[in-house]
């Protein structure tokens, strides 16, 4: 046996080493990608970069404001469609539901995390861009993929949202109803709002899960370059653009890639921040 | 199939010739003539992968001790990754630029690109090269200015860098005349057929290598995309695939291209779809 004092050592500098190295791998991240991307603005004007709506690499114009539209677009999109669809089912699941439907769809909803995103994208070709192509356009649309990603981030949403409902103490559930509040009124202002920091988290990690799809948004968003100006229109996420021309990249190309990937960095910080911000206020409010 | 097995019935009969000078080797190691081993790296088209990949099973046949390793990634990462010496053997399916120097080029076959629509499209069966380039740029949007239907036209084409739509550009758009950014894009051959085939008021091009039922290839100033009328120049959109080496090739790397470039390798480029160029 080895003394107490040994092992609560190992254990804490164990940790702390583990700790330390994600925080190293995330920065070699950040160094790398930045490294990459800035040879760019040696030869490209980064305001022209972030604000150029033109993006053709043979003529060297490297714009991308198309892309952050439209990375944000079906972000935005999708978690208007998401967001009600996810918490309202995590009610569902958490409260209303009797058990044995709980046992049935519980599953199915961690099922459906599992499925790789190129799945998604296959049943995006097969079955929704079709069906939208008969609304007008070619169907590889905005609308296409906010649907796909609103499916992809339900999961997400429902599961993490589901487990803090039920993280809230039996006995406030109890006291509400013994003051005479019916199950909705007990569930709309008592449970959520004392669930509201895992309920946020579900809809920022749900966010994260968007903003950084690729490949099934490659497959039904039609990867043109330009600002959509309808929801049948094709366009282009940031993440779709590194990886539909990375492979044929070489030089300031390349550069203008991996400075793609320092803005979409740069994006996900920002509405992570956000989003942090928004429930820390929230909070103090409550 | 057909291909696949007429690569094994080559190999076997070239095999069959040399299976003396082989017996002789395994007798006496003081022999100079020199067997083949070793790996060769290639990287590059993806235009030309499904070529490369068949015509190194077909060498590896003829020398088990020699892996041909095929890799993709596009035509700028092949004369990326030959200039840089990662590979042996880089593969382009388009003609070099002015800036890609310092390597030597092996014209291993010739690619046509074909202007395809759905098969439902029964009104337009033939464009002239400037239809396709105001339909590419934009400036006819219907059917009904090339005497199809009256419906808008889908434009389809590759993304950016990729070698099928650099040498499209460069045989069909010519100097500053540009894709039209509402194009939807698709990043292969075969994602951009899945997508045609789909749609019937699309119009896209491909290799002459991924044509089938699924697309109607249509015919360019009165030409039909046929490997015959690619072969004997009349169809005008044709280009060049090359592999490509820095400095001199070894030993290996040689036997490997001069195999490739041999009449009888020609002839299972010819079944794959790709023009032959002896």
């Amino acid at each position: 046996m080895l003394p107490r004092y040994f092992t609560d050592k190992l254990a804490k500098y164990g940790v702390l080493i583990t700790a330390l190295v994600s925080i190293l791998v995330l920065l070699a991240i950040a160094v790398f990608i930045i490294q990459g991307g800035l040879p760019l603005f040696s030869a490209v004007n980064p305001f022209d970069f972030l604000f150029g709506q033109s993006w053709s690499p043979t003529y060297d114009e490297y714009g991308i404001l198309s892309m952050i539209v439209g990375s944000l677009l079906v972000t935005l999109g999708s978690m208007v469609i998401a967001v009600p669809l996810g918490i309202a089912c995590a009610i569902l699941l958490a409260e209303v539901a009797p058990q044995r439907v709980r046992n049935l769809l519980r599953p199915a909803v961690e099922l459906l995390v599992g499925i790789p995103s190129v799945v998604y994208g296959l049943v995006g070709i097969m079955v929704i861009v079709p069906a939208i192509r008969n609304l007008g356009g070619t169907g590889y649309s905005v609308l296409a993929a906010v649907l796909v990603l609103s499916i992809m981030v339900l999961p997400t949403i429902i599961s993490i949202s589901e487990d803090s409902l039920r993280a809230v103490p039996r006995t406030y559930r109890d006291g509400s109803l013994a003051l005479g509040a019916s199950q909705w009124q007990t569930i709309w202002h008592m449970l959520l709002p004392a669930a509201r920091s895992g309920v946020g988290a579900s809809i920022v990690l749900g966010m994260g899960r968007a903003i950084g799809e690729t490949m099934a948004m490659i497959m039904v968003i039609g990867n043109a370059v330009i600002i959509p100006t309808s929801p049948l229109d094709p366009a282009r996420t940031l993440t779709g653009n590194i990886a539909v021309e990375i492979n044929y990249a070489a030089g300031l190309h390349e550069n203008a890639l991996f400075a793609t990937g320092l803005v979409l960095l740069i994006l996900i910080l920002i509405l992570n921040s956000l989003a942090t911000l928004a429930l820390k206020r929230g909070e103090q409010h409550a | 199939m057909l291909p696949v097995t007429a690569v094994m019935l080559l190999a076997l009969g070239v095999a069959g010739c040399s299976n003396d000078d082989e017996a002789d080797n395994n007798d006496d190691n003081n022999d100079n003539t020199p067997t083949l081993s070793g790996t060769i790296n290639e990287a590059g088209s993806t235009t030309v992968q499904p070529l490369a990949e068949k015509l190194a099973a077909a060498f590896k046949v003829l020398y088990p001790n020699v892996n041909v390793v095929i890799g993709g990634g596009g035509s700028s990462v092949g004369v990326k990754s030959a200039t840089d010496g990662t590979v042996e053997i880089g593969a382009v399916s388009r003609e070099l630029k002015d800036t890609e120097t310092g390597l030597t080029k092996y014209l291993l076959a010739k690619d046509g690109i074909a202007i395809v629509v759905h098969p439902d499209n029964t009104a337009v069966a033939n464009l002239t090269v400037d239809q396709v380039r105001d339909i590419f740029s934009g400036v006819i949007t219907n059917w009904s200015q090339v005497g199809g239907p009256d419906k808008a036209i889908h434009v389809m084409a590759r993304e950016e860098g990729s070698g099928t739509r650099t040498a499209f550009e460069e045989l069909v758009m010519g100097e500053d005349v540009r894709i039209v950014a509402n194009a939807v894009l698709q990043n292969s051959n075969g994602a951009l057929k899945t997508a045609l085939a789909g749609d019937k008021d699309a119009i896209g091009f491909i290799s002459f290598g991924y044509i089938d039922s699924s697309v109607k290839a249509l015919s360019i100033n009165g030409i039909a995309a046929t490997s015959e009328n690619g072969k004997n120049g009349t169809y005008p959109i044709i280009r060049p695939l090359y592999f490509l080496t820095k400095g001199t090739p070894s030993e290996l790397v040689q036997a490997f291209l001069d195999y490739c470039m041999s009449d009888a390798v020609q002839q299972i480029i010819t079944e794959e779809g790709y023009l032959s160029v002896n």
